[in-house]
């Protein structure tokens, strides 16, 4: 957390949590999609889903479905502009567990891509991911992150990394989860800089690899 | 930078140490933060200044003209900054009610303490935006030790969490503006802290108006009281990482229904629930309550 995340970020009001907060979740999905949304599926959790609708939380996190940032003139007519956009959003109510009271699940269909992702806002608009596509991660959105999904194997993180390196750019976090061994591994590196297209490009042609995106940063600070 | 302490004992002025630790921290130019934090005060003054001319009322209808109102009522207690300090933070968050663009600090719903307090000193005494930078930049170093301890927001941790960080980074602000030491500046924080330990977070329906405008008001006024303090060489009898710790301890003890859930306190009043029903678009709302017209 660097100083200009105390003060600031600059943004539309209500809340932080509920408002800056929501958009950016709203917006790591999506990047995580990667092209157009067309329907969303927005599961409230507590504080989320108790006030949510008076902090323009529903907006918030359709103004980032759309790729809004926090401070967009457009989040209060977010829905509006889902419309003209032909994004289709449902809200339900759900109970995640012992999470974060600011957490949000988020389903979000393309035209030929679907990406889940949970995560918490955690006060002054920041956020804190803890899932993607079902798997338990642990980045803020601060950093430029790297995804991965790919079949568990031997020397997977060792190639990732070198391929990182070798694009010149220092990892700051790494998590990796699996469902089992030989199953599907999420990877989330939080990096210094992003990673150019070319890298990203040659991480994603492997064999093993089954879905990559890259995350820009989030956060102004 | 890790505790109020390390602060505390840093070479003055505290700003200068803070920004070469997050620096070293970040890696970010320390003359790009300060650029980008003159923007900021500047985005905080632009909304001070639509803040102050609208009337326009929020969402529910409950909050909208209040610092209009009082920016333009007769200052009958002849206290001049008082009244300009109120004046400045609700009409932060006041837009903010309004989903205008302000700037969060630490977050929205205290946005109006510390630019209430602090352009409100500066425009008081004629100083420039210019000589807010360094302070502004203290009261980053300030809510970010504090958060080290704890999370900022009154979901997590009560009104407390929230605009008790945002009074103690601001009276840490004015402290510096005002040639405070980096030991009085954190001491005023400190003292803005302990005196908020236990405040609850209960917006009416759950909408960051009531009481978070006035409340926004009440403590940028406490925030410049606790400057005042510090300066005069008080000094907070607990240490302030200690104050930290038990502010996060009442905010964990603290019920749910006191956290920003709108289940409790104010938002629990025949009023407060009137409020909801009404935003709800149920059938009882209103009842025998007279409430503000939307």
């Amino acid at each position: 957390m660097s100083l200009l995340d105390m003060i600031g970020p600059v943004m539309i009001g209500p809340s932080s949590s509920h408002t800056a907060g929501a958009c950016r979740l709203g917006l790591v999905a999506h990047h995580l999609l990667g092209e157009a949304p067309r329907r969303a599926v927005i599961g409230l959790h507590a504080s989320f889903a108790k006030t949510g609708r008076g902090h323009g939380t529903h907006l918030a996190l359709v103004a980032g479905l759309l790729g809004f940032s926090p401070d967009d003139p457009r989040l209060p007519h977010a829905f509006e502009e889902a419309e003209a956009a032909g994004l289709k959003v449902e809200f339900r109510d759900v109970d995640l567990g012992d999470v974060h009271p600011n957490t949000a699940h988020i389903e979000l269909h393309g035209d030929t891509q679907a990406v889940t992702v949970q995560g918490s806002s955690t006060g002054g608009g920041v956020i804190l991911v803890t899932h993607v596509q079902g798997l338990g991660v642990n980045f803020s959105g601060a950093s430029p992150t790297v995804l991965l999904r790919y079949t568990d194997a031997v020397g997977m993180i060792a190639r990732i990394a070198s391929t990182i390196a070798a694009d010149g750019v220092n990892i700051a976090t790494l998590t990796c989860t699996r469902e089992n061994r030989g199953g599907q591994a999420l990877l989330a590196v939080e990096l210094d800089a992003p990673l150019s297209p070319q890298a990203l490009a040659f991480l994603g042609h492997w064999p093993d690899t089954n879905w990559v995106r890259m995350l820009p940063k989030l956060m102004d600070g | 930078m890790t505790t109020l302490q390390d602060l505390m004992n840093a070479p003055a002025p505290a700003s200068a140490w803070v920004l070469a630790q997050d620096c070293a921290e970040t890696g970010l130019d320390p003359q790009d933060i300060r650029a980008e934090m003159l923007r900021r005060i500047r985005e905080m003054r632009a909304s001070i200044e639509r803040g102050l001319k609208t009337d326009a009322k929020s969402i529910t209808g409950m909050v909208g003209w209040n610092a209009k109102g009082l920016w333009e009522a007769p200052d009958v207690l002849g206290a001049p900054l008082i009244k300009r300090v109120q004046a400045y933070a609700m009409a932060v968050n006041e837009e903010n009610a309004r989903m205008g663009r302000i700037v969060a600090a630490p977050t929205a719903g205290s946005a109006g303490t510390i630019p209430g307090a602090l352009i409100g000193v500066a425009d008081h005494l004629g100083l420039p935006d210019e000589r807010l930078v360094d302070p502004m930049i203290l009261a980053a170093g300030v809510g970010k030790a504090i958060s080290k301890r704890m999370f900022i927001s009154g979901a997590a941790g009560g009104c407390q969490a929230e605009i008790g960080s945002s009074a103690a980074m601001a009276a840490a602000a004015v402290t510096e503006l005002l040639g405070g030491t980096p030991r009085a500046c954190v001491h005023a924080a400190s003292l803005a802290l302990m005196n908020t330990i236990g405040l609850v977070c209960d917006p009416v329906g759950g909408y960051v108006e009531v009481p978070c405008v006035s409340r926004n008001a009440f403590f940028a006024v406490h925030a410049v009281s606790a400057a005042q303090l510090a300066l005069a060489q008080l000094e907070s009898f607990i240490p302030p990482d200690e104050v930290v710790t038990a502010m996060a301890q009442v905010g964990r003890l603290m019920p749910a229904e006191l956290r920003e859930t709108a289940e409790g306190g104010l938002a629990q009043t025949p009023t407060g629930l009137a409020v909801t029903a009404r935003m709800e678009g149920r059938e009882d709302a209103g009842g025998m309550i007279e409430l503000p017209m939307v």
